[in-house]
């Protein structure tokens, strides 16, 4: 026989049916109802198969616990969701329920995208008290009157725990009128905060939890709270274990409390004919509630009587057990096996534990964190004790939060209720015919692992519980072994002759149930899932169907394609327009740090390899910075703003990290330096205005400012007004080409960029994006941090050592002196022209000697290919590589091999391809 | 030449309960607070310095807000950071007594967006870890934090709360979105 519903009882709304189908087979159910208990009263008893052996598997728990019920669920708006435990999927309409073999699916059948809406929440408290049953309640009580910032957060639809699956009192009345008077002031208390259907999942350093709330019927379907809590209580429960023996996995084999559930919170009758196989005290009532129900006990089998049940009979459903060697006719059997503690969230936190003979379980031992512990879960399991410790501990916790006195509250009394006493383990029953049946003797049913397994792992010589794991998988599942683990450790102790306890449990690991993606997501999906950074200027590059290239978050302009025009075409044209007439780019994304104070040239004389103390207010010059290892960290151009000031840029993709390592150096090293770092990379937009008739559109845009060569040298900079804006004009070159860059105040940066386009439109001005920088200063042998860089090379493997002080140290110069940093075969920067004016080397392409035979193995490789590019100036394709004693090889051919099997040849040169005498920059 | 200046957000569509307060006036300020020659020279310019981490002193039009040990930002109203940015160097030229200040003008370093919505403190707690209980945080109080993934300075001003959020101009738009895609339900 199977489950059937009862005709009254239960906490389920008799008038709210609701249809669903499973495996194609349509059922009713009702409101209150989980998915397990609809499939329970419609007679379903094998919902899954045991993934090796196929074996049939019907629910044992009914709660998080559940090893075997695992299903696919799609709603009525066709989003479907893989694995879920039918016992904590409440029921809804037009559920579609498939059992799962095999893997489960991510994508809905008919590709529906979920669209459903997840956040996250941070929220702060003085108490957080994870579980509301009798214990919690009790605490969230004792904290949320004392006036402390409570959170009281529960996995389940309703409060009241372990009560709505009991029929204990309090005070002789119902204890769930208890749950609802507790749960009503707890509502009312302003600063206090309940949240149901919220599984506390991590219990991370500093307090900080992480619990994850199903909303069903908000607009955000699921929310991820990071909650920073002052003081934690977990009164988080304990589940009850199985109890290993041959064929122990049958359908109709379950915890005895989860049938005691089903039957009192859903009204539903599990079987026909019980037989209750205990250890301890917590099934002494189990008969009676069963009998009431018309549920027949054929046999209540007690360890402490010793007595076992050894095997079972069956198919897709619980036929009989062997009770001491006799066949006894049951379709139901009970389970307790005992109780362990659900100490995760505790273990978590890094706190220790223990074992107790007494309850043959693991129990909390010290916290390392603020942390409490009341109920089941610190193995306090009679409902008297539970609320009494809860009490407790929750006045004391809000106490060590600075609220309240400590004292407890009064709580109602107990009658009866459910103890556990002491408990006689049975860990795995032996079978008559001996060890060949322990591979039908279930411990992990999620992952369908065996006494038999755990065996093959003490006698491989594993000893360890956390070897035993990975080796037998056993504990591994989307369980985590809830209800595995203990068990588990036990048998492997028994197996290598040591006492229970012995081994102690695998770590156990945040989350405490599987979570979906779209928790982690939240709201970081499409257009939030990174900030899009974007400079004043934008609106002008879309407006000119800029294309785009991603740098860091920033949007840049990667070349402005005319209609119809390759990017090739595009960047050869914008290249050709910067070197014979002008073009202009915006360069506002570089790094820009303002320097004050009386020893700034000091300190840029110690983070720059070359000097900067004896700048002239007014000049610019070029910095490379190094790491202490001597690697170029970052470069740019720093100008002097006043004797005490300079304006330093960096890379753009180092702006804050130049601005954290100068702010390191400065506080850390030498504090006594007088000098202030001020990020204003976003105080400044920066339009560069490039080429040899940019003087010409300067000129236009500020005419009171001498822009002759004379008057306005290189590398200098001056104040000035430009087309009516107050603007700083650097005199500076990233191109080779006579240059300025206009700065202004980010407001006024699109103003500035539509005058430099207007004045330059005569000289046909002509906008260029990032590839086009990029070529026109690889044609100057310009290295760019990141990409001829690599945290391996030094300033003078770039042959930059002009840019090296000799004369004072600086951060890295020591690193320059090491052996390995002067060996001649680094390798050094050098440009590469392929034999074949046409043909280009792909970037990061190794490169080999002429003449080594490419069939050897390993093939010795001399160096690899940073940039690659077509130079419009030079009719030809040229690269910058770095080659090993590169420098001694100007004028030797060296050979590309491609990845499809061809070579590309090409000579060795000098990196600068173009005006090595820099007569175009300093015209 | 006002016409000419644009703000971050201008013309871009902001959900309800907030807007943008653009081109207020912001002089970042470094000192020494233990040189009492700079402090007393900086506050005979702009009143006394909130000494007290992450507290401000003023209000909507003219405040000091404290950033750091060594750190201030002094905000006002559009338009007076040049005049303020002369007056402070002047007055610190002229004190005999006073060390090294840094005085910069980052006016255009970051916008700023005002926050004025009954659910204001549920949206923020939506992406911004610090503590926004009016036991913890209040109308004065200033932070350097992450609001979703854009760092800002969080100000309050108000009981209401009304929140500022000075944010990079480069970041503003994705603040934006983000703050009016927030359903505080």
């Amino acid at each position: 026989m199977s489950g059937t519903r009862a005709p009254s009882d239960g906490r389920i709304d008799r008038n709210r049916p609701l249809s669903f189908t499973f495996d194609g087979r349509a059922m009713t159910g009702f409101a209150g109802d989980t998915l397990a208990s609809a499939l329970m009263a419609n007679g379903v008893d094998v919902i899954g198969r045991g993934i090796y052996t196929g074996r049939p598997r019907g629910i044992v728990a009914a709660g998080v616990e559940e090893p075997n019920a695992i299903v696919q669920v799609e709603r009525a708006d066709g989003v479907s969701e893989p694995s879920l435990r039918a016992t904590t999927v409440e029921l809804e309409e037009g559920l579609r329920v498939q059992s799962l073999a095999g893997r489960g699916r991510l994508e809905s059948p008919g590709d529906a995208v979920d669209a459903g809406r997840f956040d996250a929440r941070y929220a702060h408290c003085d108490v957080l008290v994870v579980g509301g049953g009798p214990a919690g309640l009790a605490a969230a009580l004792a904290a949320g009157r004392s006036g402390a910032r409570t959170i009281l957060v529960d996995a389940d639809t309703e409060l009241g725990g372990t009560l709505l699956g009991t029929r204990d009192e309090l005070d002789r009345e119902p204890a769930l009128d208890w749950v609802r008077a507790a749960a009503g002031e707890l509502a009312a208390l302003p600063e206090t905060t309940i949240l149901l259907r919220a599984t506390a999942i991590a219990y991370h350093d500093h307090q900080d939890i992480l619990v994850a709330e199903r909303r069903p019927d908000a607009r955000t379907e699921g929310r991820l709270w990071h909650i920073r809590a002052g003081q934690v209580v977990l009164a988080t429960g304990a589940h009850e274990r199985l109890i290993v023996f041959a064929d122990n996995d049958r359908p109709g084999i379950m915890l005895a409390s989860a049938a005691l559930t089903y039957l009192h919170r859903y009204g539903v009758v599990p079987g026909q004919r019980a037989v209750i196989y205990t250890t301890n005290d917590s099934t002494r009532t189990a008969a009676a509630e069963l009998t009431e129900a018309g549920i027949e006990i054929v046999d209540v089998v007690d360890s402490r009587d010793g007595r076992a049940v050894s095997g079972s009979e069956g198919g897709d459903r619980l036929e009989a057990v062997v009770v001491d060697g006799e066949r006894r006719g049951c379709d139901l059997l009970l389970v307790s096996g005992g109780w362990n503690p659900v100490v995760h969230l505790f273990s978590q936190s890094r706190g220790s534990l223990r074992w107790d003979d007494g309850l043959a379980t693991y129990l909390p031992e010290r916290a390392v964190q603020a942390t409490h512990v009341a109920g089941s879960a610190n193995g306090v399991f009679d409902l008297d004790g539970c609320l009494r410790e809860g009490a407790a501990v929750g006045a004391r916790a809000a106490a060590e939060a600075g609220f309240g006195d400590g004292r407890p509250p009064v709580m109602p009394a107990a009658d009866g209720g459910t103890a556990i006493g002491r408990v006689a383990p049975i860990w795995f029953v032996p079978a008559p015919e001996g060890e060949t049946a322990e591979a039908r003797m279930f411990v992990d049913l999620e992952r369908d692992a065996t006494v038999a397994d755990i065996r093959r792992a003490t006698g491989a010589g594993l000893a360890s519980i956390e070897h035993i794991k990975r080796y037998t998988t056993i504990g591994t599942a989307g369980d985590q072994g809830k209800t595995s683990g203990v068990v588990a450790s036990a048998v492997a102790a028994a197996l290598l002759g040591q006492e229970p306890g012995a081994l102690g449990v695998p770590t156990f690991r945040a989350p405490y149930v599987p979570i979906s993606f779209a928790f982690i997501a939240g709201r970081d999906r499409g257009a939030l899932s990174d900030p899009i950074r974007t400079t004043s200027i934008q609106p002008w590059h879309v407006a000119h169907g800029a294309v785009f290239e991603d740098v860091g978050q920033w949007k840049r302009p990667r070349f402005f394609p005319r209609a119809g025009e390759s990017m090739d075409a595009a960047v050869l044209r914008e290249c050709a327009a910067a070197r014979t007439s002008v073009g202009v780019m915006d360069a506002s994304t570089l790094g820009k740090i303002d320097l004050q104070g009386p020893d700034a040239g000091d300190f840029l004389d110690r983070v720059y390899t070359n000097g900067f103390a004896k700048l002239k207010v007014g000049s610019c010059r070029y910095g490379v910075m190094c790491r202490v290892d001597g690697m170029v960290f970052d470069d740019g151009v720093t100008s002097r703003l006043a004797d005490d000031r300079f304006h330093m840029t960096t890379t753009t993709g180092n702006a804050a990290p130049v601005l954290d390592h100068l702010e390191e150096w400065l506080q850390t090293e030498w504090p006594e330096l007088r000098v202030r770092a001020t990020s204003v990379t976003e105080q400044w937009a920066t339009v560069a205005v490039v080429g040899p008739r940019s003087r010409d559109v300067l000129a236009v845009l500020a005419p009171e400012l001498d822009v002759s060569a004379d008057g306005f040298p290189f590398m200098t900079w001056r104040e000035s007004v430009v087309a009516g804006l107050p603007a700083r004009v650097f005199r500076i070159s990233f191109s080779g080409e006579l240059a300025y860059e206009i700065n202004v105040s980010t407001w006024h940066g699109l103003a500035m960029w539509e005058e430099v386009m207007a004045a330059g439109e005569r000289f046909g001005i002509t906008p260029y994006g990032t590839e086009a920088m990029h070529v026109l200063r690889a044609e100057k042998g310009y290295p760019i941090i990141g990409q001829e860089t690599d945290g391996t090379v030094t300033p003078q493997d770039l042959g930059m050592e002009w840019v090296v002080s000799k004369t004072k140290p600086f951060i890295g110069s020591r690193s320059h002196r090491r052996a390995e940093n002067r060996r001649p075969d680094r390798k050094q920067l050098v440009a590469l022209l392929p034999l074949n004016p046409d043909a280009l080397i792909p970037e990061g392409n190794q490169l080999v000697a002429a003449g080594t035979d490419l069939g050897s193995r390993p093939v010795p490789m001399i160096g690899h290919v940073t940039s690659s590019y077509r130079s419009a100036f030079l009719g030809r394709t040229f690269a910058l590589a770095l080659v090993r004693g590169g420098r001694e090889r100007h004028g030797e051919a060296i050979v590309a091999p491609l990845a499809d099997g061809t070579t590309i040849e090409a000579w060795i040169t000098d990196p600068v391809v173009v005006d090595p005498d820099n007569a175009r920059r300093d015209g | 030449m006002a016409e000419l200046r644009r703000s971050p957000l201008e013309g871009v569509a902001l959900g309800d309960g907030f807007r943008e307060v653009p081109f207020l006036s912001q002089i970042d300020l470094r000192l020494n607070p233990a040189d009492e020659g700079a402090r007393g020279a900086v506050e005979s310019v702009v009143g006394p310095l909130p000494l007290v981490p992450n507290t401000v002193h003023g209000g909507h039009d003219a405040a000091i807000l404290w950033l750091g040990p060594d750190e201030w930002l002094v905000v006002g109203p559009p338009g007076s950071a040049a005049d303020l940015e002369r007056q402070l160097r002047d007055t610190i030229a002229a004190a005999t007594d006073a060390g090294p200040v840094a005085i910069v003008d980052v006016s255009a370093n970051r916008t700023t967006l005002e926050l004025d919505h009954p659910d204001a403190r549920a949206i923020l707690a939506g992406g911004c870890s610090i503590d926004l209980h009016p036991r913890a945080f209040g109308p004065g109080r200033c932070a350097q934090t992450l609001v979703a993934r854009a760092g800002v300075i969080l100000w309050q001003l108000d009981d209401a709360p009304t929140y500022r959020l000075l944010v990079r101009p480069s970041f503003a738009a994705y603040l934006a979105e983000w703050l009016t895609d927030a359903i505080p339900d």
